[in-house]
């Protein structure tokens, strides 16, 4: 075991990836200087003119990150600000995650972009958004956000080893968290499609992922002072959902907070939400709660910042508010559920 | 060389490029204390911004980036708002919703300010339209630096500029003359095949100038003519300022590595520390506008320091004011999302 | 098919159509005219340009390909002025209407099929729908983005698409998916005099759907469900030509004796949960149909809201039908199989009437 921060776990994941791979190569705006935070920091020097600086034209960028993947490498380009996917949307929607699609199987896309968002230090709409709903609307995609430098290493591994494209969400507010890592080239390697239980309870389930986890965890803290007993699950893959992970635990605790910091109206939370109830029908004790930021665009101010973001109060709150729901017997059940 | 501008206005041009050097500068010391995110300062490009936007009317638009301060003290829009915006208080000119990265103000002629790279191209060339189309004799102006040039955006926007003919200028403030970039860990640099950025314009037959952009005659004349054209449907301009890097901006954040400005730098080289000898002595073009006014009469040694003292009088007052000033209250967050 | 002086009008000739069905079309009452849904958009595109001359169209594929395309020369030779044929520059003509709507004019600009939008994403959801916003409320952006979106036929992967869901995930920006001639025509004009970003989705198959639309002018609010049909069994939501997959299935079910509501919320920003509420409160059923992909469609967000807000009015779990989590294939069985239809609703609303 290391103990490593998150934004060095992920350094430490392209460092092996590169080690082992010939094909791996790293691309993006200042990747040989390390990005703006240091990711990158120092792979140049390893790995030279495998360390890619790219022009600022995000669109060709991503365009060219798919020919290449098409063409035997295995890219891995950094997209500075998530916010700046937007520029080259088409490419990532439209080629990158269909393209296996469309040629039944022929052509394969071994891509991983990485982009690092969230609201943090004030840094205003075009550089502070969480939008990972967005692509876990998009077909043949794979979006992975890890919480734990444990978890940012071994989810960017199975990444750069996936033939797929895959998406890895990274949180600006996590980079100095620390953390312990096993060591070598695949004991820290995480399955995609897999979520983890970061603190067991039966009384109330509360999901989560990337920065967010972290506020859950304290709102658990919280709840337990009271002999609330909350089970945190770490969804950490986004799409593919764990939803069977999801339900076990729904299963036992009948109640479901989901906490994002994404904006609420049209974000993840929807869609777990929309497929426990229907899945989980009969356990549900209460409604479930979604928290998520309000439906506005990433404040400035540092105060109007954290009124945008949700916080460990408004998952206690949530959870308090199913908790109150009387629990009742068991809803009808239509045959088709039990189907 | 001078403009051909009566005195009084050259000193006003002179007084107006000495407040936007103490504001930045005032503002790189007050980042020292307090956390107002990354930002951009337009120390180096005064000479640049302010004949140029000199030579706009009222109903004139400009389009700005990241690094807008320069741009618009230049127009009128008050430091004390602007450095409130970037604490992020409730007397900012956006009223804490906007940052250093988005500081606009609509009444002086900046609708809005993007901080995507490239983005507001095709957004000026929109006012452009719309002038043409309502009949006005305005004129937008879009004001990038040289790393908007690796967007697609440039070339779809100067496309349709051209076809429409219309009312724009383009301003390219290409202030990576001398940077080092990242090569030598520092701030990138533009990352273009073009050798010539007027290349990228003489196909769609818009006339483009290359500039020294410490020059004011140069800035003065190219820009009189590109307003020129512009009202009377000549169609859109390129001028292209070229500036050395200030030192201050190669490191990732703004720093005061040449010291703070001197005004008797100007008649005095003696006081000038050897390090920074060829950027305060040659490359400042704000020293160089002071020095062509000294040599012609327009002002003295004791009126220079006057109007400097009263500019950094005033940026002391105006950071006082927006530390004073209050924060939003946290519902703030919640107003505009829509009109 | 509409009055033969209202076709004339427009200059579509009733050939045009495709579904030779809506020749047959009964006359309207008096005051009302039977139009197509696209002649409802011309009528409304009509109506905004002759109402205020700062409107102005940029781009002209608002009837995409259909035979409909027609009703734009139309338009064109009324308002020659006042149309714009722009490069293939999306990136481009979307940020010029944006330029352009901060600085006096109210442009409809056409990305034409929805999968497109996808090229100016970023002018759409970081600059147009933020301005208002980051600005603190100093500069306004009135204008109108218009797609045609949706599983079209023969499309495949890149010219099928339903963003809306993305889109409704984007805080800053309206969002009109209208399922009628009177329904677009009307939210248009509202949208055309909106000081907001409004994205308007239509969908080509439902250019030949024929409905009575006031000859009065008509503005329709934003945010306003509408039940386009009653019902007491079951609650059934869709969106733009969902709504008429819904109608099918109402009949259908009809047939069975089960008695379907059907509701059309018309906008998604804003949204009228309270409608689909008080519908869930008397059928304790609830299917949602949706052409969007199902994972975080706009199926999910409405499903979480009524199982939040109806939990003791449900009396079973809610169902989405939407397409599939794949992209959209070319050949028609696969594409039949992987998009919402009356059946899949039927079926599901079979399944929660056990």
């Amino acid at each position: 075991m290391s103990t490593l921060r998150y934004i060095d776990a992920i350094r430490t994941a392209l460092d092996i990836e590169l080690r082992r791979d010939p094909s791996v190569v790293a691309l993006g705006e200042d990747v040989t200087y390390g990005g703006p935070f240091g990711a990158t920091k120092g792979l140049a020097d390893t790995y030279g003119t495998r360390i890619k600086d790219t022009p600022i034209s995000e669109a060709t960028v991503m365009g060219l990150t798919v020919g290449a993947a098409l063409s035997g490498l295995r890219p891995v380009m950094e997209v500075m600000y998530i916010d700046f996917i937007t520029l080259a949307m088409d490419q990532l929607v439209n080629h990158g995650a269909k393209l296996r699609y469309m040629t039944d199987g022929l052509l394969q896309v071994p891509m991983v972009i990485r982009a690092q968002g969230g609201a943090r230090g004030s840094m205003g709409a075009h550089h502070s958004q969480s939008l990972e709903a967005w692509f876990a609307h998009v077909p043949g995609l794979t979006v992975v956000a890890p919480s734990t430098p444990a978890d940012a290493q071994g989810l960017l591994q199975s990444a750069i080893r996936s033939d797929d494209p895959v998406l890895y969400l990274e949180h600006r507010g996590l980079y100095w968290q620390k953390g312990e890592v096993p060591d070598g080239d695949d004991a820290a390697l995480v399955p995609i499609g897999r979520a983890i239980v970061r603190r067991a309870g039966s009384d109330v389930t509360i999901a989560s992922w990337s920065h967010m986890m972290g506020a859950a965890l304290a709102a658990a803290d919280q709840l337990a002072a009271d002999g609330i007993e909350a089970e945190v699950i770490d969804l950490r893959s986004l799409l593919p959902l764990d939803l069977d992970a999801l339900l076990g635990s729904v299963g036992r605790t009948g109640r479901l907070v989901i906490a994002h910091e994404a904006v609420t109206q049209g974000g993840l939370g929807a869609e777990i939400a929309a497929q426990v109830q229907e899945r989980a029908w009969a356990e549900l004790a209460a409604p479930i709660a979604r928290v998520g930021a309000p439906f506005v665009p990433p404040p400035f101010a540092p105060e109007l910042e954290r009124a945008f973001v949700p916080d460990v109060d408004a998952i206690v709150a949530a959870a308090r508010r199913v908790l109150d729901t009387p629990s009742r017997a068991a809803r009808p059940s239509p045959q088709s559920v039990e189907a | 060389m001078l403009p051909d501008l009566p005195g009084e206005e050259l000193v006003a041009q002179l007084r107006t490029m000495l407040r936007i050097r103490r504001f930045e500068e005032a503002l790189i010391r007050l980042a020292a204390d307090h956390d107002i995110g990354h930002f951009h300062v337009y120390v180096g490009q005064e000479a640049t911004g302010v004949p140029a936007l000199a030579l706009l009317g009222d109903g004139d638009v400009a389009y700005t980036t990241h690094r807008n301060h320069g741009h618009l003290i230049a127009r009128g829009v008050s430091p004390a708002g602007m450095v409130a915006e970037i604490l992020g208080k409730a007397t900012g000119i956006n009223r804490g919703k906007g940052g250093t990265l988005h500081l606009a103000s609509a009444a002086h002629g900046f609708p809005t300010t993007s901080s995507s790279v490239g983005g507001p191209l095709p957004i000026a060339v929109g006012s452009a339209f719309a002038f043409q189309e309502l009949g006005l004799d305005r004129v937008s102006v879009a004001l990038f630096g040289d790393g908007a040039l690796e967007e697609g955006a440039w070339h779809e926007s100067i496309n349709i500029a051209a076809m429409r003919k219309a009312p724009i200028i383009f301003l390219c403030e290409n202030n990576s003359l001398e940077a080092l970039g990242q090569k030598a860990n520092e701030y990138p640099s533009s990352t273009l095949a073009a050798v010539r950025l007027t290349d990228l314009v003489d196909p769609f037959g818009v006339p483009a100038v290359p500039i020294d952009g410490t020059d004011t005659r140069a800035v003065h004349e190219a820009m009189a003519e590109a307003v020129q054209r512009a009202r009377t449907g000549g169609g859109p301009s390129f001028i292209e300022a070229r500036t050395v890097r200030w030192p201050g901006n190669r490191p990732l954040w703004p720093q005061l590595l040449t010291g703070e400005t001197d005004v008797t730098f100007a008649w005095d080289p003696s006081g000038i520390p050897a390090e920074h000898e060829r950027w305060w002595s040659q490359q400042d073009g704000l020293l160089r506008f002071l020095r062509e006014l000294l040599d012609a009469g327009h002002v003295t040694r004791e009126q220079a320091i006057a109007i400097d003292t009263e500019a950094r009088d005033e940026m002391a007052a105006a950071v006082t004011f927006a530390l004073e000033s209050p924060y939003p209250e946290a519902e703030e967050a919640f107003e505009h999302v829509f009109a | 098919m509409s009055s033969p002086e209202t076709s004339a009008a427009l200059g579509a000739d009733p050939s045009d159509a495709s579904d030779p069905s809506v020749m047959s079309d009964p006359p309207a009452r008096a005051g009302w005219s039977r139009l197509s849904y696209a002649e409802g958009m011309a009528l409304g595109l009509r109506e905004a340009l002759a109402s205020d001359p700062t409107v102005r169209l940029m781009g002209q594929y608002f009837f995409g390909l259909t035979p409909w395309r027609r009703l734009t020369v139309d338009i064109r030779e009324r308002f020659p002025d006042r149309v714009w044929d722009p490069p293939i520059a999306e990136i481009g003509y979307v940020g010029t209407g944006i330029g352009a709507a901060i600085s006096g004019l109210r442009p409809i600009v056409d990305v034409a099929t929805a999968s497109f939008i996808f090229q100016p994403f970023s002018q759409v959801v970081n600059e147009a729908a933020n301005i208002h916003y980051m600005t603190g409320g100093q500069t306004r952006v009135p204008m109108v983005i218009h797609v045609n979106h949706g599983i079209r036929g023969g499309g495949a992967a890149q010219h099928s698409h339903s963003p809306q869901a993305m889109l409704w995930n984007t805080p800053g920006i309206k969002i009109m998916t209208p399922s009628s001639a009177r329904d677009v025509r009307g939210l248009l004009r509202t949208a055309v005099e909106d000081d907001n970003p409004v994205f308007w989705a239509d969908h080509a198959k439902l250019f030949d759907y024929v409905d009575d639309v006031p000859d009065a002018e008509e503005r329709i609010p934003f945010g306003v469900a509408e039940i386009k049909r009653a019902g007491t069994d079951v609650t059934i939501v869709g969106t733009s030509l969902m709504v008429r997959r819904a109608l099918e299935a109402a009949e259908i079910l009809a047939a069975d004796g089960i008695s379907a509501e059907v509701v059309d919320p018309r906008t998604l920003v804003p949204f009228d949960t309270e409608t689909i509420l008080e519908s869930v409160g008397r059928t304790g059923r609830l299917v949602i149909v949706d052409e969007c992909h199902q994972s975080c469609g706009v199926g999910a967000e409405i499903a979480a809201r009524v199982a939040e807000h109806a939990f003791d009015a449900l009396r079973a779990p809610i169902r989405r039908i939407a397409t599939a989590d794949v992209p959209i294939p070319f050949g028609r069985p696969m594409e039949e199989l992987v998009e919402p239809s009356a059946a899949k609703v039927v079926t599901a609303v079979r399944s929660l009437l056990g």
